[in-house]
């Protein structure tokens, strides 16, 4: 009989879902395009910076040392005067995101003194590359005095007699190494965090506002005198959302391999069973909004408030190690994180259930509070 | 005209009536904005370094006193060998490992190129890099100062970061979350507030009475340009006074670009109502498809030059882009209308647009 009632549910909701056809594409259209747009668009990489050149000195030297800054391939030449007031306005209007200025008297200074200084300036508005914009240019700059110097101090040997090193190499040989992501791959840690956020933004409130229309037209009283129990009734709310945003996280994760080439070096079955249990705790979230709001506009912003700061503060764009120690105490308690890392660790890593057991017992717990008290929440308001 | 005004006065009342959701419109992009504006930093500092020093001589001890000397840096392990290093990298105790060579003043005094290696935990390519170019400026800084008694040549620069020279991330995130918060919340109202019209059968009735379509939008939409604008004035409050964001242009001209932007706002909700049948759907295609795309592909976080070639022109199709480029601009560089007119531009260009497709829709229905 139960078991009866439940089925019947269902098919209500899933015959209403069906119905609204505009809801259902955005369900399956929205994740896919924005996947698809958005994992591209999450980089730092630094690319080419537009360089102004203000040269006074207008020698041999000075145009090497551009030379050098453009052939590094981070640089290129975006425009040339003898004016410094050009050169500002040219980074006002951005079309330029540094300014090189060498003085007069750049070339004597090299040849007279073994050294010279140059001015640069970088547009430091947008973000940290003009930080690494500047480890880049302070390379160049070492690098070309080197030669220079073997170029034009033939007498410059090693101290044993042999022969001076090979231009461009440095007396301190660094090598650098990044572990874990050697290409420095911003898809393949973007992708699943991206991925994640969607579902979770699906599943919390997609459930919520479900509810609250019932409130709203009134229809939540009516079934309320019906024998239809509120564990009935949640279910039937709850379930087909829950496969929807499986269904979501599947299709995503296929898009992963074959759009990304996302690695899948862990077992699936065992994202999906993480899935299973956050997505429950992402609808438990839903639940207690549509508890706590009255109309479908308060269940709206709560949602919203809720899924900024799942998003903001999950550490996927910018890093929880930055973060003031209450706000990675407010990272921590977010399950996004924890989901995260799961995907990131089985799929990339290739972790086993015993590497992701402390996010996975983190999660559940973590469900099961919220849907306990959600539940317990509902039976109050409604009773 | 009378109409339209005794329209406009009811819908306020609507509003002031519902005090908890007024209570919330208020509070929420404020909250937001000082809750992120503390939060989000990129800025990395106080890197995990383990330095592998195999044999330590003068030139090793030198270069360490480099890592110790700055705050970027935290040594938090002297190791023998690399045996160890995997372990400390697994275990998360450190971020970054810096291997130098046994021998290595003697590689040095020969010139033969002293071997150093840095390895640095690269999960997150962002933090990574950073933290390599950081270990990478502090070795060649060492490099350079040894290299002025030799035959090299030495070019230095001076090194000016125009408009924010200490590189603060809060006065990046700023402009970025104003926008962010101001466009979901303001689409979010006006988008909810049409729609719950349209769910509820009333708006069929507005649409009979001798109001015309575009006349039930602007009175729908007027209460929360109002709102909207008590958002504008408490957000950028909250960055003048809490996060001392500096405002070196004019702020009338940021208050007035921020009323465009609202326009802006308003109506796209404005269009996502049009275009959907029942609040969900409205809201839903509000959240979704404006939260993530916002935080994404304004530049708000991730600078619009790093994108690929083909998507940088996508970007230009969001409203909070031209906003984040207005407020940094004013905020950041001082510039004024001069500079910014193209930007004023394109956001007017987009609200005049975004309105004659909503009202052609609001229109159609009526037909």
């Amino acid at each position: 009989m139960p078991m009866r009632v439940l089925r019947f549910l269902l098919r209500k909701e899933f015959l209403q879902i069906r119905r609204d056809k505009a809801m259902l594409r955005m369900l399956v259209a929205v994740p896919v395009v924005q996947l698809l747009l958005l994992s591209s668009a999450a980089t730092f990489e630094i690319r080419r910076s537009r360089m102004y050149l203000v040269d006074a000195d207008h020698s041999a030297m000075s145009r090497g040392l551009v030379q050098r800054m453009v052939a590094s391939g981070r640089f290129e030449l975006a425009g040339a005067s003898s004016s410094a007031a050009l050169a500002d306005e040219r980074m006002l209007d951005r079309g330029a995101t540094t300014i090189l200025r060498v003085p007069a008297g750049f070339e004597r200074d090299l040849v007279r003194d073994g050294h010279a200084n140059v001015q640069l300036v970088f547009n430091a508005e947008d973000g940290a590359a003009a930080g690494v914009l500047r480890s880049y240019a302070v390379r160049i700059l070492a690098a070309y005095g080197a030669e220079l110097g073997r170029e034009l101090r033939p007498t410059f040997r090693t101290v044993d007699g042999r022969a001076p090193p090979a231009p461009g190499a440095a007396r301190i040989d660094l090598r650098t190494r990044g572990w874990y992501n050697p290409e420095l791959n911003y898809t393949h840690y973007m992708v699943p965090g991206i991925l994640v956020v969607l579902v979770t933004i699906i599943a919390t409130t997609i459930g919520a506002m479900n509810i609250v229309r019932e409130k709203e037209i009134g229809t939540l009283e009516q079934l309320n005198v019906t024998p239809v129990t509120r564990a009935q009734f949640i279910a039937s709310k709850l379930l087909p959302f829950w496969l929807i945003a499986l269904a979501d996280l599947a299709l995503g994760l296929a898009l992963a391999r074959l759009v990304f080439g996302i690695p899948m070096r862990g077992s699936l079955l065992l994202v999906f069973g993480a899935a299973v249990i956050y997505l429950a705790a992402a609808l438990g979230i839903g639940l207690w909004v549509s508890t706590v709001a009255g109309t479908q506009q308060q269940a709206m912003f709560l949602s919203y408030a809720i899924n900024l700061v799942y998003l903001l503060m999950s550490g996927l764009f910018t890093p929880v190690q930055s973060m003031p120690g209450w706000a990675q105490w407010v990272a921590e308690a977010s399950p996004v994180k924890h989901f995260i890392v799961i995907m990131r660790s089985v799929l990339v890593k290739g972790a086993g259930l015993a590497d992701i057991r402390v996010p996975l017992l983190v999660l559940t717990v973590y469900g099961i509070v919220v849907l306990a008290l959600a539940v317990r929440q509902y039976s109050k308001t409604t009773a | 005209m009378n109409a339209l005004r005794g329209f406009i006065v009811k819908e306020f009342h609507h509003i002031l009536r519902d005090r908890q959701t007024l209570l919330i419109l208020l509070l929420l992009p404020l909250a937001q904005v000082i809750l992120f504006g503390y939060a989000l930093r990129t800025d990395v500092r106080g890197v995990r370094v383990a330095i592998v020093d195999p044999a330590p001589d003068a030139s090793t001890l030198a270069l360490r006193s480099r890592f110790t000397a700055t705050d970027l840096f935290r040594v938090v392990e002297v190791l023998p060998s690399t045996a160890a290093v995997p372990r400390a990298f697994a275990s998360g105790r450190v971020d970054q490992a810096v291997v130098l060579q046994p021998g290595f003043a003697r590689a040095l005094a020969r010139g033969e190129g002293a071997q150093v290696m840095v390895i640095t935990d690269a999960t997150d390519p962002n933090t990574g890099s950073t933290m390599q170019a950081y270990a990478t400026a502090v070795i060649q800084d060492y490099e350079r100062e040894l290299r002025t008694g030799g035959g090299g040549m030495r070019i230095d620069a001076a090194v000016r970061m125009r408009f924010n020279p200490t590189l603060e991330s809060v006065n990046l995130f700023i402009p970025g979350l104003i926008a962010l918060v101001l466009t979901v919340v303001s689409a979010l109202m006006s988008a909810i507030s049409l729609s719950r019209e349209k769910e509820r059968g009333t708006l069929e009735i507005l649409l009979v009475s001798p109001l015309k379509a575009w006349q039930i939008i602007v009175g729908k939409v007027l209460p929360y340009l109002v709102l909207g604008f008590a958002n504008v004035l408490t957000v950028l409050g909250a960055a003048w006074f809490i996060f001392r964001v500096p405002f070196r242009g004019s702020v009338l001209l940021l208050l007035a670009e921020s009323l465009l932007f609202i326009v802006t706002s308003l109506t796209l909700g404005v269009l996502i109502a049009a275009v959907t049948s029942s609040q969900r759907t409205a809201m839903m295609g509000a959240l979704l498809g404006l939260m993530m795309p916002t935080t994404i592909l304004s530049g708000m976080i991730f600078p619009i030059a790093s994108m690929p070639g083909w998507l940088q022109p996508v970007t230009n199709a969001i409203p909070g882009k031209w906003f984040i480029l207005i407020s940094r601009g004013i905020m950041l560089k001082g510039v004024g209308l001069g500079h910014l007119w193209q930007e004023t531009a394109v956001l007017a260009g987009m609200t005049l647009v975004l309105l004659a497709v909503a009202v052609r829709r609001f229109n159609v229905r009526l037909g």
